[in-house]
């Protein structure tokens, strides 16, 4: 029995010990093995989007670049030295990076060097392909065509690996927005990435495409993007901040589209492009003195000076404990409190009515009028709440919601917060007199200045400040105006006021032929902590603007820090900026020249002498 | 043959072979497949090739269904001695391929002896064994059939091809059949385990083990007051020990390196999936990427990109799992169990020695093909290289196969006859 079935039985035990096992390799739910080494997919990328400024003219395009790429399992050996004396990179960094490729995978394209140049690559070529395993792959970086904005515009770099990591959609080595409009419009401007497969063999060789090319993505082509910087207005702004430290905000107030955003100083985009980038950043990162990374009108925090007069003029109004024609006298200055006196650079004796106020910066007008206002209520907390929620209403203490990642909120102070430091309602509206004129507590960023300048010029509303117009042609802002908790009727008596700023007021020199401008000036007293002693700097010069007064067509806000006083250079910046806008070519060609030959940085220096030294003077 | 009753024939195992053959071809085509060259019909690819030998074999079929089933009988001891011949002259006039003198080649025709003498063998043990004269309970006859197998195992071994002359130990089947004890089975079965636990576990490890047993047997015996001598324990005691000692001895001194590692591989004392296991390691890969349905036809990734070596000749099956997946596998199993089983069953209803002893001889040889080469292709049994009968790619192989198969068919239709 045994003898005449051993054959069968032997087949047919031997058959279902296979196919147990067929089953184990072939139907078990994680496939034990996978087949990534015999398909490659190389994705393919669409050009970057392109930028211009608002009237079309190119800013950013693309532009060549190469990149070095080693496959460890094609290599042979070859000589080290020789490899980095080739391609200038030094041995042990080689080295180091080739020994990653490897340990990364032997099968799968690594970067040894990205972005070489044109000319590094044309004699690179005719070397290269003495090294098995190494090519050249093409590759396409950005061209800042033009050396400002470069702020707002950013750049981009490679991916890091908490940006691989967070989005879900980068492979190292590949570019992403790092800073401005190239991060936060990063998505529109990359497109999407397509893919296409091929077929390798045993040797890593491609033999030809995967499945007829039926799995092969097709990329999605980039969006351009049009900012609404005025470029031209831009370079401009850029050339009177030279040797100054500040920001330059410049805002189309009947559509709150920023015209020109300068930060002093500043970088280039270029220079995070091409072999020295890195070095390039270090030395940026590294420059803590002049920090030429931190975007001064969106990220700075100054106290906002004399323009906070205006607001408190506007509360005054609303809250009706002025009106247009109410005196205050000022004595130089005036006892707020017993024992508390507040300067002023009035002469002692002066009656000023609101217009005068305001074109004089009376600091007694101002103090008395936030006096009046958290006067009127019962308690100081429920006073301040209501002026802050006024000023609130201007957009400041809040990020502003513009379309850049970079910014911050100032700050506005409100009940809460001197509760906490005085105790319950210890407090009054002598405790807190500095707010009424921009000194003290209150913090303000540039674009916040500009904003509720805008805000002001518009007779009571803004629109949300944004740097791009349109994507691929098509407009993208549809946002509703912001209005403010002043009446309309309100603005046009602290507006002339203004306008008797730079007609017969403390901006005179901002006077341009023909043009109603509209401003106002500020001096801001500054502090800074050297050797744990807090030591008083020259005063930063601020002013606000619009123009025509009439029909605004173009907002500015400059400040400069340690700049003297307010007319000092904010007012002529900001003025020559409204002519070159509105009238595109300057009469005061000396005013300009003072501007862009003017340098601050002996007082920058001041503090780092380690000297005694004086200010305001 | 007068009148031609094709239902006297074995249509089943006709039909399986049909199968078989065209799903070989099918599969060699995908494994060599290149974008670049597409067309089927050009003889110096390898599907040309196989299709030409495969022309060889329906004009074979031909000749010997009409032959009448006597003539095989009658040239069997001729052919064995031709076989041994043509084994021995590839000393001498053979072509190396792949490390071993095994091909004879002759313009653009290569052919194996090998293969032949697997047939030869077969049809010369057929003969003997159906002597009517001839008793597997002499130690004289025993020793015959010992050296009618061995003869070509020796020569073979020598060239050096060792995996095909593995093969031959097919031949225990239809001799345990004919009439060999079973004890020899159960003792070679013995030794065999002696042999792999020695590997596994180490001379000293597996000597230890058997003194206990004995010793344990001896126990056992005195209890059940079973008397055995001293001698033949001491004897078979040596015996095992021996078997044990010289395992090591012969597995370290007369292998090869690459024999070593390849059993060392299954018994999984290596893992190396790049330098000695990457045949078996990328067959499996391609397996088991099949899944359930496979890649399809001319889609297995792995088949393409020529992964697997020597996937149209030995790793064949590989092929089968990726594009055909856990469904072709399967079926193609069954077909060869259908096959074998099918053969052997009605070899059992020949009423002519000779016939049923070749048909059993047949079965057998078949079985040794498809386990080892199933076996290796999904890491089962060390890789041995040897040919999947029908599929794999192989002139010889094809056409000695289905001469056997056609033989087989013959004798079949006259199975009711003496002689």
């Amino acid at each position: 029995m045994l003898k005449k079935y051993l054959l069968i039985s032997s087949t047919i035990i031997c058959s279902v010990i296979f196919i147990v096992k067929l089953a184990t390799l072939q139907l078990s739910a994680d496939s034990y093995f996978n087949s990534d080494f015999a398909i490659q997919e190389i994705s393919i990328y669409p050009e970057r989007g392109l930028i211009f400024d608002r009237y079309g003219e190119l800013l950013v395009a693309n532009q060549p670049m190469y990149d070095l790429i080693i496959i460890p399992e094609n290599t042979v050996e070859f000589d080290t030295t020789e490899l980095s004396k080739l391609i200038n990179v030094e041995e042990k960094e080689l080295r180091r990076k080739i020994s990653n490729a490897i340990n990364y995978s032997s099968k799968i394209p690594s970067l040894i060097k990205t972005q070489i140049s044109k000319e590094e690559n044309a004699f690179l070529q005719e070397k290269i392909w003495l090294y098995d395993g190494f090519y050249i792959r093409k590759n396409s970086v950005r061209n800042y065509i033009k050396p400002f904005a470069s702020n707002i515009i950013g750049y981009t770099g490679e991916v890091d690996q908490t940006e691989i990591d967070a989005y879900n959609y980068y492979e190292k080595g590949e570019m992403i927005g790092k800073q401005g409009v190239e991060k936060y419009y990063e998505n529109e401007l990359r497109g999407e990435k397509g893919s296409k497969y091929f077929q390798k063999d045993r040797f890593n060789r491609v033999i030809g495409t995967y499945d007829n090319s039926n799995k092969d993505v097709d990329p999605i082509k980039a969006n351009n993007i049009t900012l609404t910087i005025d470029i031209k207005l831009q370079e401009y702004a850029e050339s009177l901040l030279k040797n100054k430290r500040g920001g330059v905000v410049v805002i189309e107030p009947s559509t709150g589209e920023i015209l020109t955003l300068v930060s002093s100083p500043t970088y280039e985009s270029n220079q995070f492009i091409g072999q020295d980038r890195t070095t390039n950043f270090q030395k940026l990162l590294n420059d803590t003195i002049n920090k030429p990374l931190f975007d001064r009108s969106l990220q700075a925090q100054y106290s906002p000076g004399s323009p906070m007069k205006i607001l408190n003029a506007l509360i005054g109004l609303q809250e009706k404990v002025i009106d247009e024609n109410t005196t205050f006298t000022c004595n130089a200055g005036h006892f707020y409190a017993r024992n508390a006196f507040m300067g002023c650079h009035n002469k002692f004796g002066t009656i000023s009515d609101l217009r005068k106020g305001i074109y004089n910066s009376c600091n007694t007008y101002f103090a008395k009028t936030y006096k009046m206002i958290l006067d009127k209520y019962k308690t100081p907390s429920e006073g301040l709440d209501t002026w802050a929620n006024h000023i609130k209403s201007f957009g400041l203490g809040d990020y502003l919601g513009y379309d850049l990642f970079i910014g911050q909120k100032g700050f506005i102070p409100e009940s809460d917060y001197y509760n906490r430091f005085y105790g319950n309602n210890r407090w009054g509206s002598s405790t807190t007199i500095s707010n009424s004129i921009g000194q003290g507590e209150i913090l303000t960023t540039p674009i916040q200045m500009a904003n509720f300048t805008s805000a002001i010029a518009n007779r009571g509303f803004y629109y949300k400040p944004h740097f791009v117009k349109k994507i691929n042609g098509e407009s993208i802002f549809n946002e509703d105006r912001v209005t403010t908790t002043i009446d309309k009727e309100n603005f046009e008596i602290v507006i002339d006021g203004m306008v008797e700023v730079v007609n017969k007021g403390t901006a005179r020199i901002a006077k341009i032929n023909g043009i109603n401008v509209a401003g106002k000036t500020g001096t801001v007293e500054n502090f800074i902590l050297i050797e744990n002693e807090k030591k008083q700097l020259t005063d930063h010069s601020t002013f606000i603007a619009f123009a025509p007064a009439e029909n605004p067509q173009i907002v500015v806000s400059v400040f400069i820090e340690n700049g003297y006083w307010g007319s000092r250079w904010a007012a002529p910046i900001a003025s020559l900026i409204i002519e070159k806008y509105l009238k595109d070519n300057i009469e005061r060609k000396w005013l300009e020249n003072r501007m862009v030959n003017g340098s601050l940085q002996s007082e920058y220096e001041k503090p780092y002498k380690f000297k005694t030294f004086t200010i305001n003077e | 043959m007068n009148s031609l009753n094709i239902f006297k024939y074995d249509l089943i195992s006709f039909f399986t072979y049909t199968l078989l053959v065209t799903f070989g071809i099918v599969n060699i085509y995908s494994a060599t497949y290149n974008e670049s060259f597409t067309t089927v019909i050009d003889y110096t690819s390898i599907v040309g090739k196989q299709l030409i030998f495969l022309l060889a074999c329906i004009v074979a079929f031909f000749l010997i269904i009409f032959t009448k089933n006597k003539f095989f009988d009658s040239i069997s001891t001729v052919l064995y001695f031709i076989s041994i011949i043509l084994l021995l002259s590839l000393f001498i006039f053979g072509s190396e391929r792949g490390g071993a003198k095994s091909w004879y080649i002759i313009g653009p025709i290569s052919f194996q002896p090998t293969e032949f003498a697997k047939l030869c063998t077969a049809l010369f043990l057929a003969k003997f064994l159906s002597i009517i004269q001839t008793d597997l309970k002499k130690t004289r006859d025993i020793f015959i059939v010992g050296v009618i197998i061995l003869i070509p195992v020796i020569l073979i071994t020598l060239q050096p091809d060792p995996g095909s002359a593995l093969v031959f130990f097919a031949f225990i089947f239809p001799i345990l059949r004919e009439g060999l004890d079973l004890k020899f089975l159960y003792f070679g079965i013995v030794i065999f385990l002696t042999l792999l636990l020695t590997l596994i576990l180490g001379f000293t490890t597996i000597s230890t083990i058997i003194l206990m047993l004995f010793v344990l047997l001896n126990l056992y015996n005195r209890q059940k007051k079973i008397r055995v001598s001293f001698t033949t324990y001491l004897l078979s005691l040596i015996v095992f020990i021996g078997v044990s000692f010289s395992t090591n001895y012969l597995f370290e001194n007369v292998l090869e390196q690459r024999h070593r590692d390849r059993v060392n591989l299954i018994i999984g004392k290596e893992v190396d999936n790049r330098g000695i296991g990457y045949n078996t390691n990328q067959s499996k890969i391609a397996i088991s990427n099949g899944g359930f349905f496979g890649a399809g036809f001319l889609k297995g990734t792995q088949t393409k990109g020529k992964f697997v070596p020597r996937q149209h000749t030995d790793y064949i099956f590989s092929t089968i799992g990726e594009e055909w997946g856990f469904a072709g596998s399967f079926l193609t199993i069954l077909l060869f169990t259908l096959l074998i089983s099918r053969i052997s069953i009605r070899a059992d209803k020949q009423i002519n020695h000779f016939r049923r002893i070749y048909s059993y001889c047949f079965a057998s040889l078949l079985f040794i093909h498809f386990f080892i080469n199933i076996g290796m292709s999904i890491g089962l049994v060390p890789s041995v290289g040897i040919p999947l009968p029908y599929i794999s790619y192989g002139g010889s192989s094809l056409l000695i196969f289905s001469v056997m198969f056609f033989i087989y068919l013959n004798f079949d239709s006259s199975r009711l006859k003496e002689d």
